[in-house]
């Protein structure tokens, strides 16, 4: 019966690895941009007259919400109640990246669904996104007072996350 | 019967022939097939995000025709193969190299097989001398039961 236990408990351990290593989603790539200051860019805005707005610069000393997001994207449209709710009854700002989209299609969805951003950016190619390490929509980003990127959330957007990442970051950076 | 399929053989000949040109070639994808070359090197040793189990090199997503675009502009600009993979692994993470770095992270990573294949080998060398040791002499007990066993036989044998 002993030489069975060294084996049995090898493999129970094995198990365990495993078992966790299952849990994990390869989808969800962890950011290499948790840490680092804000990539310096300037887009237009949705809807407005062409100027650019730099984010990074307009909003420093204050956290704000960098959400990414399509009129193609179903997942979006999921997350969208959540956003309208977050814009509401939070004193954040929310700032959106309309992600390869076209801009009246993009319009028309806000006006659609509502408009939960103090600014929409329009990226039409992509590339500031992928400054942002952006691989798929919707993907959320907490900024906080200084520009540093504190936290990103792949997928749309759930009230757990909300609940148990978001608002407790938020409340912390706002002190 | 016969009147058909001779009816849709003329169709056949003359929609073959009408539609008839001479063979071209066909345009390249790319302005610069160095640039293409070093593109195709590089990319196939990075990971589609989106379609993960494919190189970013023969992904159709659109991410990666996105990264491409990106890696052929930076590769224009003389980017060296190392800063590329910098450039993309800034933003994504090491995920994204199919070959990841070797650091203290990943140090259980790249050792990992080796070490459970000495593990394994140690137990092997551990049970097979286990197994030989124990084959060795027998005990005047078991000598005994031995000689009873192979007396008994004997006459089981010519029983049969």
């Amino acid at each position: 019966m002993k030489r069975f236990a060294l084996p049995l408990v090898a493999f129970a351990l094995l198990v365990v690895l495993l078992a966790a290593g299952l849990r994990l989603d390869p989808r969800e790539v962890p950011s290499p941009l948790i840490g680092k200051s804000v990539p310096a860019f300037a887009l237009p805005r949705l809807g407005g007259d062409g100027a650019t707005f730099a984010p990074a610069d307009a909003l420093r000393g204050q956290p704000w919400l960098f959400n990414v997001w399509a009129s193609w994207c179903t997942p979006c449209l999921q997350e969208h109640p959540l956003l309208m709710d977050l814009a509401r009854t939070q004193r954040v700002a929310l700032i959106g990246l309309n992600y390869k989209d076209r801009a009246d299609d993009a319009l028309r969805w806000l006006a659609r669904h509502g408009d939960p951003y103090q600014a929409t950016l329009v990226d039409a190619d992509g590339r500031a996104a992928i400054d942002w390490g952006v691989y798929g929509v919707p993907e959320t980003f907490v900024v906080d007072a200084a520009g540093t990127i504190r936290f990103k959330h792949v997928g749309p957007l759930t009230d757990d996350v909300l609940q148990r990442q978001v608002l407790p970051l938020l409340q912390e950076l706002r002190r | 019967m016969n009147a058909w399929r001779a009816l849709l053989a003329a169709a056949l000949a003359v929609h073959l022939l009408a539609g008839a040109q001479p063979p071209r070639e066909a345009r390249p994808l790319a302005d610069d097939p160095v640039v293409e070359a070093r593109l195709v090197a590089i990319a196939a040793e990075l990971r589609c995000l989106v379609c993960q189990n494919e190189s970013l090199a023969e992904s159709r997503a659109p991410l990666a025709l996105d990264l491409r675009r990106e890696i052929r502009e930076r590769i224009g600009q003389g980017a060296s193969d190392s800063e590329v993979r910098e450039f993309l692994v800034a933003r994504y993470g090491d995920f994204v190299l199919y070959r990841p770095p070797v650091t203290p992270r990943t140090w259980a990573l790249w050792a990992g097989p080796f070490v459970l294949l000495a593990v394994a080998a140690a137990v092997l060398a551990a049970a097979v001398r286990r197994g030989a040791s124990r084959g060795a002499a027998l005990s005047p007990q078991e000598q005994r039961e031995l000689d009873a066993l192979l007396a008994s036989d004997a006459p089981r044998e010519e029983r049969r």
